[in-house]
């Protein structure tokens, strides 16, 4: 039974943030997620200190905060003349070196090490249960990372048109009369809530390994959006079914794992993708210069 | 402590030796992979240097630091090597190679990592002071190697200056004036390699990118001359070196890699606040003065207009 909880956690995470990531891939702001996985420590640090409990909603709300304020220094500095990836890179180290600063100063406050910062404890989510009404109903991972899934998926499917026009051509979404502006930040919160609620599990560095590989891999599997998010969320799945059992076989970190296969699925995709793969263009080539002789 | 114990004590003194030495080079590098916007390649590099490590100790089973950096080299390359393919021969762009090859690398250093932990070795590997940086765990052999290596680094620059510049700026040109572009290219990447290897024992992977990009950022808002640029960076870096080492060895058990980076951003607010021409303050400045002026402008037209 725990096997099958950490699996489907990891799967609920690896689903909540490939769905994200194919948007991020196709703005080409797939660092904008790594600033944001890196921003989000010191607020939960702030809201563990503030609160003094491991609740989830002060730790959601702080964390969703400081990813907000991560895109909103990083656009403010690009704004004010700093290369956008410089930017980025300001940004995340600083915020992201306030919170270790923060952790080690109250150590004694908060439980969790730093190594658990980088890649969350998802081996413990079975006995940090949750009861409903005095009834037993699973892991509280599930319950969180799970309806994180659930809306970021209704606010995909809902706004679905207003995002894909945002992505692929801003100026003519703007000229529609589609606020742009609060959609990028309706994004920008839902990844800041999803690294948050995948924090406990896998860890802020693999949050960004979950968003971005998967999406990758379905970039290079499908062309058309849509079928980029299904597959996207089929393979960040498969990564996780693998990355868990390859833990159990390694005796290692398993969102290491995880975000390892999912790293091996993407190597596939790069080189015998159908369309787009390695061998398929190396094919394609020989083809071509065939043709001509 | 106070501040005159820490600098009177050999240990500390050598430690803030090495932290000057990596801030300055770090600094002088990072200026040229800012104006080439390779700035987040650091990032990438730093993390892609875990497996490296972790491989160079599953095959030695020592904790030598020599034999590290070589891994971590090694890692760097093929880091490189992997981004270029990626975004060569596929739709993948520069920003999505760079975080999946940022990713992978970490995922695999971690599950490594963790399986050093499991096994014998145990904690005494001390790899994890890679991930954070902890300089207490730095030896005299550690100092020796960072100011080697950044001595390499600033002098190579200092060399390279003409060509590197050029390089920065127009690429194109440098091309049509015969420079081996390619080879320049990857020659940069190397020294930023070697800036990472030898930031990682004192900021740890996570933060290194730090280094090489906001003393380059801080030192971009006080000129607009590339040598200033580059020598003002690395006494940005130099600075922050200091100042997170001297802190973090005078309050106990705050990591030193954390602090340096603090360091760094505050002096990238205090230029992007102060500096002249650039700085925020003195475009207010510049505007509020210009509406001034016009509004005084005005005040005369009418005045001579009415009379």
């Amino acid at each position: 039974m725990n096997d099958f909880w950490i699996i489907l956690v990891g799967a609920l995470v690896a689903g909540s943030c490939s769905v994200l990531g194919c948007f991020l891939i196709v703005r080409k702001m797939t660092l904008i997620g790594d600033a944001i996985s890196h921003s989000v420590l010191p607020g939960i640090v702030l809201a563990f200190l503030i609160t003094g409990t491991r609740d989830s909603v002060p730790m959601l709300i702080g964390a969703a905060a400081l990813g907000l304020l991560a895109v909103f220094l990083i656009q403010l500095f690009q704004s004010s003349g700093v290369q956008s990836d410089a930017a980025i890179g300001i940004v995340f180290t600083s915020l992201f070196a306030t919170g270790i600063v923060l952790v080690s100063l109250y150590t004694q406050q908060i439980d969790f090490d730093l190594e658990h910062v980088l890649y969350g404890e998802i081996a413990y989510t079975p006995w940090n249960t949750m009861t409903i009404g005095g009834i037993e109903a699973g892991p509280k991972a599930v319950w969180i990372v799970g309806s994180c899934f659930i809306l970021n998926l209704i606010m995909i499917f809902l706004f679905f048109k207003q995002f894909k026009l945002v992505s692929f051509d801003p100026a003519l979404a703007a000229a529609m009369g589609i606020p742009v502006l609060f959609f990028h930040y309706l994004l920008m919160s839902l990844i800041s809530l999803t690294t948050v609620a995948s924090f406990d599990s896998v860890g802020s560095i693999l949050v960004v390994g979950m968003l971005i590989i998967p999406a990758a891999t379905a970039y290079l599997l499908s062309d058309r959006l849509s079928r980029m998010i299904l597959v996207s969320i089929g393979v960040g799945v498969l990564s996780s079914v693998i990355g868990y059992y390859s833990a159990t076989i390694l005796d290692a970190s398993i969102s290491g794992c995880m975000v390892g296969s999912a790293a091996i699925l993407f190597g596939l995709a790069f080189l015998f993708s159908p369309g787009n793969g390695l061998v398929s263009l190396l094919l394609k080539r020989r083809k071509s210069k065939e043709s001509h002789a | 402590m106070n501040i005159m114990d820490i600098i009177t004590d050999p240990n500390t003194r050598w430690i803030l030796l090495g932290t000057m030495f990596l801030g300055l080079s770090s600094g002088v590098i990072g200026s040229f992979a800012y104006l080439r916007k390779q700035s987040l390649l650091g990032d990438t590099l730093a993390h892609a240097a875990l497996p490296g490590i972790c491989v160079a100790f599953m095959l030695t089973g020592v904790k030598s630091t020599s034999y590290f950096l070589i891994g971590a080299a090694l890692a760097g390359l093929v880091a490189v090597f992997l981004i270029s393919v990626l975004t060569r021969y596929s739709k993948i762009k520069q920003d999505a190679a760079l975080g999946i090859v940022l990713s992978s690398f970490f995922g695999f250093g971690i599950v490594m990592l963790t399986q050093i932990q499991q096994s014998e070795y145990g904690n005494q590997s001390g790899l994890d002071t890679f991930l954070f940086g902890q300089t207490a765990s730095m030896v005299m052999s550690d100092v020796y190697m960072m100011m080697t290596v950044s001595f390499i680094l600033i002098f190579t620059c200092t060399v390279f200056f003409k060509e590197f510049k050029l390089l920065s700026f127009d690429p194109g040109f440098a091309k049509g004036m015969g420079l081996p572009v390619v080879f320049l290219d990857y020659f940069i990447m190397m020294l930023i390699v070697a800036a990472v290897v030898i930031g990682i024992q004192a900021v740890g992977v996570v933060l290194m990118a730090s280094l090489l990009i906001t003393p380059a950022v801080s030192a971009r808002y006080w000129t607009e001359r590339l040598h200033i640029m580059v020598i003002l960076s690395g006494i940005f870096g130099m600075m922050s070196g200091v100042s997170g080492t001297l802190i973090s060895t005078s309050v106990n058990d705050l990591p030193t890699g954390p602090l340096i980076v603090l360091s760094a951003t505050v002096w990238f607010f205090f230029s992007m606040l102060f500096a002249p021409k650039r700085g925020v303050l003195s475009s207010i400045w510049r505007r509020v003065s210009t509406k001034k002026k016009y509004s005084l402008e005005q005040d005369r037209r009418k005045g001579s207009h009415s009379s």
